[in-house]
């Protein structure tokens, strides 16, 4: 649960004893800088590839799903006018290579996630919520490009994982053609891990 | 080996359910599948998520702290619309997916999700809504909530994939 993964961390708020209410709309002590960001786009970026029918495959085998909208040509003439991809690939068409052509580090997804990490001061994170807002398929063919925006930063909340603040992150996915595919939102906590008592470092 | 269970039983995408047939309290079928490592590995390098947690024991273990390596949030969420859509068939659109994880699913666990009808209404533009509360739990253990809406065919000659943006609203 201490690694860095925006889209998938280890903790979950119950085990972490998060509130269910993060108190979002709160900005006490907040950095200018960083409060001038909450609802302003951040890293558009283009895929470097574009969607394919073969890669989605890999996630339809990865769960046996047989939906014939995805495997039969002329049902998904029928009911999409052409193939289209599983919807919750949504994310899948914009996740980075691990390694490209001129990068010196890993690359990684939701960058938004990792700066407030970085300029608050927050080493650790977990993830708690995500929701999936699907509008347009998305087709063979198509180049996704996507956008962060920050939406929300909480006051300094203590829990049972550390101090830090929860913020709110929106990715919104666009097609070449400008159109809406999908909207993602993640609530992320980061935070400075609790010191252990006397009696837990002796223990 | 699990069996294929994924139903696509409706080979032709002329059937499916209707929204007549998503009333409050209605259960959805339960699928079960025993994971193994594989099922990790493959579903985290099928979603592009290169996290050593998702395929690397001693990583996962030693660094993370977890018993092995575990399922990773994006295939979660391709099981959870595996889920649905068994039970809608292809007309079946999924427009909003919310989830939240609880804990972790890990190799030789058998994962069950379990889901029913929360509610059915027919929007402004005609599109029929189920919503669902389906979990994804192991044994006693619950592993991930999610709350979904897909849209449904108000009748046999409805397809909620003809819907564009103004009338597509999830």
């Amino acid at each position: 649960m201490t690694d860095d993964n925006a889209l998938d961390e280890q903790a979950s708020p119950e085990r972490a004893g998060l509130p269910e209410n993060t108190g979002l709309p709160e900005r006490t002590g907040l950095p200018a800088h960083i409060a001038a960001l909450i609802g302003e786009p951040q890293y558009p970026e283009t895929a470097t590839f574009s969607v394919e029918m073969s890669y989605a495959y890999n996630t339809l085998s990865a769960t046996e799903n047989g939906n014939p909208l995805y495997w039969k040509p002329d049902v998904a003439d029928r009911l999409t006018h052409g193939m289209t991809m599983p919807v919750s690939t949504l994310s899948l068409w914009m996740r980075p290579h691990r390694w490209e052509p001129g990068a010196t580090t890993e690359q990684v997804a939701l960058k938004a996630h990792f700066d407030l990490k970085e300029q608050l001061d927050l080493p650790e994170a977990i993830m708690s919520d995500n929701t999936m807002i699907l509008h347009e398929p998305v087709r063979p063919g198509d180049v996704i490009s996507h956008h962060q925006v920050l939406r929300s930063i909480s006051d300094p909340k203590t829990t049972k994982l550390g101090t830090g603040r929860f913020w709110v992150i929106d990715v919104e996915y666009h097609n070449q053609n400008g159109e809406l595919v999908g909207v993602e939102s993640y609530t992320g906590f980061g935070y400075k891990r609790t010191a252990p008592s006397t009696s837990e470092v002796n223990s | 080996m699990n069996l294929p269970t994924s139903a696509s039983t409706d080979q032709t995408g002329t059937g499916g359910i209707t929204l007549d047939q998503a009333v409050a309290g209605t259960a959805l079928p339960q699928l079960s599948y025993d994971v193994s490592a594989t099922t990790v590995v493959l579903g985290a390098l099928a979603s592009r998520d290169w996290r050593p947690m998702h395929h690397d024991y001693k990583f996962a273990t030693e660094r993370n702290g977890t018993p092995d390596i575990f399922l990773n949030t994006p295939n979660l969420a391709a099981w959870f619309e595996r889920f649905i859509t068994d039970w809608t068939g292809p007309r079946g659109r999924i427009g909003r997916m919310k989830f939240r994880m609880r804990d972790s699913v890990y190799p030789g666990d058998q994962m069950v999700f379990a889901g029913t009808v929360s509610c059915s209404e027919i929007d402004e533009t005609g599109c029929g809504w189920a919503s669902l509360d389906i979990s994804v739990s192991v044994g006693d253990r619950l592993c991930c909530t999610c709350t979904a809406s897909v849209a449904l065919p108000t009748d046999k000659n409805d397809n909620p994939w003809a819907r564009k943006s103004g009338d597509w609203k999830p």
